[in-house]
């Protein structure tokens, strides 16, 4: 006994946050069946009716409610939906017909493609902007991030869209315009990863990837540019703090370069908030900014779950929820395990 | 030839209301020895200390009739020549190890940083040069320090890396900021060992600043009393009790000794230091 724990104790104890990690996970995933599985409960929608339609006789309605296992006590009722939902069946859209999974399937990967386009604006132009702006206080480039982290407040997204679109699509023709592709390609790539920009550079189209490219630059940049209001405003703002610490003066004790004070000294500290922030920031865009897909007839999540909430198409709107909270649980969890792995102090 | 020319050295800082002087034009010479700068807390030690490194950020101001280090005027020293004499030939060590050090950079990386700067060395002799000065400061395990961060060692410990850090590169000038205010009172003769024998062993100069009126009394040869921006007193350390300037006065007579019982110490009598200076 002793000497087998002996033997897996420092494996055990080693392996243990990781069980830990991934049982918390799964809580949480849990969790979320709960609250969607709750909701379909309690709003006054009728799956019956849904499923049977409002004129179907009354024999009809009782038997489709026996067959949907309504009767069943709640707890069945919860678990046969969690393994509905494990085996990607998450019942038929009464909007589309379709099924809702192949529905999310489709749309799911339109909100990805552009909000990782955003999030690649906002980080990469966010982050460096935001640590200039610290080291150099008051200069131009500081002034700018005060500008846009206010412009990022108080301009409206649909409002940035349709001057974009005014100006870069009608007047200059220099973006493609609504939709993700030119209609007369719509549906020509072969869906691969559901990322157009993915698929037709895997079936070689480049005129498909030039149209597709054309017509997400505008929504993606202007995804990215919120994204980088705020990152850059954060960045700033921890890089301040870091730069009034101790030990920043004891690198410039020790003669240090502004560049390696900068980016070793302040830099480093603050990789793990950023990575908050960011995990934040991609978040949100991937919630579908309903807005954006609105303006730019995108068919992505934001726009579906708008439709299917208009159309009170419970099944969609679940299935959009159930997306939309697995995402922000993979993001925030992601961006613990990094903090985990970043942070000398988390690590214990 | 003396290490280090300071004439009326004044430092400033635009405040809501108006400048305040916080060093109110200090005057010495160092040599290749110890010297204590003591004196109450917001007296401008630390100011004092941080001036001579040129770490005094606008809006502060710095101007001195003559501030020299080994014959280089520091007063109109672009950063770039500054970059090159600190951690080099002048350096300092501040209070709170739990401060000083990066938080997120090992301790051997942090040490190693300065040969970096300062010599081209490739990263084994750098290595090599880091476990040696570790040892230098009495640290038992160098390898495994070399590898440890900041916040798994205590802080006697941070502290002796801190020290071994500023001395890695054999400068001429130590300045050490209230080195042993932060640490556990069990560990405090050790590290000012460590510190003093470093000092003597490689002929450094050092500015030992506290509040301490014993310990810079025992650590050091020279003393300055400092006093609201000014120097008040200056003194052979040994000579310290036959100090006459009211404030030193009051600084003594508030020592406790262990041969005597008093109801209560004195407190300072600020009226008549004011009437002093
Ligand atoms: N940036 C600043 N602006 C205005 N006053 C300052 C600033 N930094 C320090 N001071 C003042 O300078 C005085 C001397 O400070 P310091 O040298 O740190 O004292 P100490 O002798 O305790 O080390 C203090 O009264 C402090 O309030
Ligand atoms: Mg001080």
């Amino acid at each position: 006994m002793a000497q087998a724990a002996r033997m897996f104790g420092p494996l055990a104890t080693r392996a243990a946050p990781l069980v830990w990690f991934i049982v918390i996970i799964l809580m949480t995933f849990l969790g979320l069946l709960a609250i969607t599985f709750v909701i379909g409960r309690v709003v006054p929608i009728d799956p019956v009716l849904a499923v049977v339609g409002d004129r179907a006789p009354r024999a009809t309605y009782e038997a489709a409610r026996l067959a949907m296992g309504l009767d069943d006590p709640l707890v069945v009722q919860f678990f046969r939906y969690v393994g509905d939902v494990v085996q990607g069946n998450l019942g038929r859209s009464v909007s589309t017909g379709r099924p809702v999974a192949e529905d999310l399937a489709r749309v799911f990967p339109a909100t990805l493609e552009m909000a990782t386009l955003g999030i690649i604006i906002g980080v990469t132009i966010g982050v460096p902007m935001g640590v200039i702006a610290a080291a150099r206080q008051g200069s131009w480039i500081d002034q700018i991030i005060r500008v846009l982290a206010l412009a990022g407040y108080a301009i409206p997204a649909f409002w940035l869209g349709l001057v974009g679109l005014v100006i870069f699509y009608a007047h200059f023709r220099l973006v493609g315009g609504p939709g993700r592709i030119n209609i007369f390609m719509d549906g020509m790539v072969p869906v691969r990863t559901g990322l157009l920009l993915v698929d037709s550079l895997i079936a070689g189209d480049m005129r498909a990837f030039r149209s597709a490219f054309s017509h997400i630059i505008l929504p993606g940049t202007i995804l990215g540019f919120f994204s980088l209001a705020y990152i850059a405003r954060m960045t700033r703002s921890f890089m301040l703090e870091q730069l009034g610490q101790e030990y920043i003066t004891t690198a410039r004790v020790k003669g240090a370069p502004e560049r390696v004070i900068i980016w070793r000294h302040a830099f480093r500290p603050i990789r793990v908030q950023l990575i908050t922030v960011i995990g934040l920031s991609y978040a949100g865009l991937l919630e579908g900014s309903v807005m954006i897909e609105t303006v730019f007839s995108w068919p992505g999540i934001g726009n579906y779950l708008t439709t299917a909430l208009l159309n009170a198409d419970m099944n969609a709107v679940l299935g959009a929820t159930l997306v939309i909270g697995a995402v922000f649980i993979t993001i925030n969890k992601g961006s613990d395990l990094l903090y985990r792995l970043l942070d000398p102090r988390a690590r214990a | 030839m003396s290490l280090l020319h300071v004439e009326n050295l004044r430092v400033r800082f635009p405040t809501d209301h108006g400048e305040v002087e916080v060093v109110k034009g200090l005057t010495f010479d160092l040599g290749r020895e110890r010297l204590g700068i003591v004196g109450e807390s917001g007296s401008g030690k630390s100011m004092t200390g941080r001036a001579l490194m040129g770490l005094i950020a606008p809006p502060g101001r710095v101007t001195a009739d003559r501030l020299e280090f080994d014959g280089i005027d520091l007063r109109n020293l672009p950063e770039s020549g500054l970059r090159r004499l600190r951690g080099a030939r002048m350096s300092m060590v501040m209070q709170d190890p739990k401060f000083s050090l990066n938080p997120v950079i090992r301790i051997g990386e942090q040490i190693g940083e300065a040969l970096q700067f300062h010599r081209s060395m490739n990263a084994r002799a750098r290595k090599q040069a880091v476990l040696e000065v570790l040892e230098a400061v009495r640290i038992n395990e160098p390898e495994r320090v070399y590898r440890l961060f900041p916040h798994e060692v205590s802080g006697g410990m941070g502290q002796r890396v801190m020290i071994a850090m500023m001395v890695v590169l054999q400068p001429d000038l130590m300045i050490a900021d209230e080195p042993t205010s932060a640490l556990d009172v069990s560990v405090r003769a050790t590290v000012l060992e460590i510190l003093d024998d470093l000092v003597r062993r490689r002929g450094m100069g050092l500015i030992l600043i506290s509040h301490d009126l014993d310990m810079v009394a025992r650590w050091c040869d020279r003393i300055l009393v400092m006093y609201a921006g000014r120097v008040v007193e200056e003194c052979a350390a040994e000579k310290l009790h036959e100090a006459t300037h009211p404030y030193t006065r009051g600084l003594l007579a508030s020592v406790p000794q262990l041969n005597e019982t008093r109801r209560r110490l004195p407190v300072l009598d600020r009226a008549a230091i004011g009437a002093g200076t």
